[in-house]
């Protein structure tokens, strides 16, 4: 769909730039160099234009309207479906639940899956590593429900010791939500065997792949796993839209989510009767040009070879790494094998905002804080860390922007 | 370098942030409070002891945070102690203008000159909360006793 990316997959990976109209602004006089992708991707024209031509050529309701451009929107709503199916490789289009973000889609197996299955006393596993969205929603079976979260720490390098997961696993356990890639560490937890040992147990997984399905390969039928949740902003793609993987099996025993048009068959005054999945978890107008960004987005990365943008990233990483491994005042945190591109540090003497506000006038925008992950910043003793993240646009000229941008805070702050 | 950052990071502020005044807890505390700046995780504690009078015999502070904000709380607790709760929060009335970049004509005399340091945060709004939190969290620990949060 995307040939102009597909020339650029023979030889080295050529960071496309040019598709990024953001990447050639310039903050406070000097060239944008943009490292925090883990927070939220730029989006590439490409994706910007599908929208746009959607919305000015064949926009309408989906699911409502007989007339043509009701009949054009909900094939190309529903083309986004498919094309979300093939990025998982799930078995069935009807297996993906459209949602406004990564936070709605774990919301939703929460609320809709989890909840009715809890009794007070029942097990939630998760991990030290999760963003506050796949905790939270955890959280409210807790205190709603009674249900007890047990959690998988990490080694001190930020990886994952499978045993931990059958330690923690146990009779009362209904569930386990871990992040497939660290928001903060960068760390690839290993899903496939993860769900091995929970399905051995009869429990099912939920990973969390706002991170994961950016840099990794994402089958969820080879991984078995239950319920995948991705978001569209990190995807290159647009806000507002994110989608919900789950195993058919699974929908179709959960109750619904939000309540409104679109996720009925019936409704009387004295009942209502529910669509079947997916309809029946998206109540209301959908984020439809959304999903076609989304799509675009899919399609845009997709088209290069993902092998080696994740080469190029990797590289990028281990550039970034090596040079900060010169400063004795700068730890990182997390050096897991394997991880994925984001690089996070604490600097001695130095907080992470007063780095990241140097930086940031150095043109260099880098995330400072606790990254919506506090368990994971009280497991490493720290307040907050300072975080780059490299992309498929990301260049070596980027890490040394950094290099020489942390030089300067240490001589201004040190 | 930058102006705006040369302003920021002047030596009087690393000079408080690396070696705060009034660091540590107060045995003798009437009031307390914690602040807590949900953003970036930082947390500052601040203990008073309020006479009688109503003057402000004593104030100290604890917690971890950015240059900005350890210096803006240790500046705080070095011209607050001994002043009334009424001029206290006329004071800090007059350093909220400042770091948000507003008139701050309420200022004058030493007090505009030492708290000068700090106007150059005005010229970074997302670190207007950062100087501000030890302030908001002297006010609630004023209004509220010993039992103040605030974010």
């Amino acid at each position: 769909m995307m040939a102009h990316a597909k020339l650029r997959t023979v030889g080295a990976f050529v960071p496309p730039r040019a598709d990024f109209e953001i990447l050639s602004r310039e903050v406070y006089g000097k060239p944008l160099v943009y490292l925090d992708s883990a927070a939220s991707a730029q989006k590439p024209r490409q994706m910007l234009q599908a929208m746009t031509a959607f919305a000015e050529s064949e926009y309408a309701n989906v699911h409502r309207g007989v007339h043509f451009l009701s009949a054009a929107a909900t094939e190309r709503y529903e083309g986004a479906r498919e094309t979300v199916r093939h990025f998982l490789n799930a078995a069935q289009a009807d297996e993906i639940v459209f949602t406004k973000g990564g936070t709605e889609a774990i919301n939703l197996v929460a609320a809709s899956f989890l909840a009715p299955r809890i009794q007070p006393g029942d097990e939630i596993v998760l991990t030290v590593v999760e963003h506050h969205s796949n905790i939270v929603p955890w959280h409210f079976l807790r205190e709603r429900h009674g249900a007890v979260l047990k959690w998988v720490d990490v080694r001190d390098d930020g990886s994952f010791d499978i045993d931990a997961f059958d330690a923690a696993i146990g009779p009362k356990t209904k569930l386990v939500a871990v992040a497939h890639m660290s928001n903060v560490l960068g760390t690839v937890a290993p899903l496939k065997e993860i769900v091995a040992r929970a399905h051995a147990k009869g429990v099912p997984v939920l990973a969390d792949g706002c991170q994961g399905a950016v840099h990794e390969i994402v089958d969820v039928q080879d991984l078995d796993i239950d319920f995948y949740a991705i978001t569209g902003h990190k995807l290159y793609g647009p806000t507002g839209i994110g989608a919900l993987y789950g195993k058919r099996a699974h929908l179709k025993t959960m109750r619904p989510f939000n309540g409104g048009g679109e996720m009925i068959r019936e409704v009387t005054r004295d009942i209502v009767t529910y669509a079947d999945p997916p309809a029946r978890f998206e109540a209301g107008t959908p984020p439809i040009i959304e999903s076609i960004g989304l799509a675009a987005a899919i399609d845009y990365m997709t088209a290069f070879d993902r092998a080696a943008v994740k080469a190029h990233e990797a590289s990028l990483l281990s550039a970034a790494r090596e040079a900060v491994s010169e400063f004795n005042w700068l730890r990182v945190v997390g050096d897991a094998p394997g991880k994925g591109s984001i690089l996070s540090f604490e600097t001695e003497g130095m907080h992470a905002h007063d780095v990241a506000t140097i930086l940031d006038r150095e043109g260099v925008a880098v995330r400072a804080g606790h990254h919506c992950a506090q368990p994971l910043m009280e497991r490493f003793g720290v307040a907050s860390t300072t975080r780059a993240s490299f992309a498929l646009y990301n260049t070596r000229a980027d890490v040394d922007a950094l290099v020489d941008g942390l030089r300067k805070a240490r001589k201004i702050l040190g | 370098m930058d102006d705006s950052l040369r302003e920021l990071y002047q030596e009087v502020i690393l000079d408080h942030s690396r070696h705060p005044r009034h660091f540590g807890p107060l045995a003798s505390a009437t009031h307390e409070g914690e602040g807590h700046n949900p953003l970036c995780g930082d947390r500052v504690k601040i203990y008073l002891s309020v006479d009688d009078a109503g003057r402000i015999a004593d104030i100290k502070f604890e917690g971890k945070g950015c240059a900005i904000s350890q210096a803006s709380a240790s500046l705080m607790t070095d011209m607050i102690a001994g002043r009334s709760v009424a001029e206290a929060e006329k004071l800090m009335d007059g350093f909220l203008h400042l770091v948000k970049g507003e008139d701050a004509t309420d200022l004058v005399g030493d007090d505009r000159e030492r708290l000068d340091i700090m106007a150059g945060v005005s010229a970074f709004p997302m670190r207007v909360k950062c100087a501000t939190l030890a302030w908001h969290t002297m006010k609630s620990a004023l209004e509220h006793g010993m039992a103040a949060k605030s974010e």
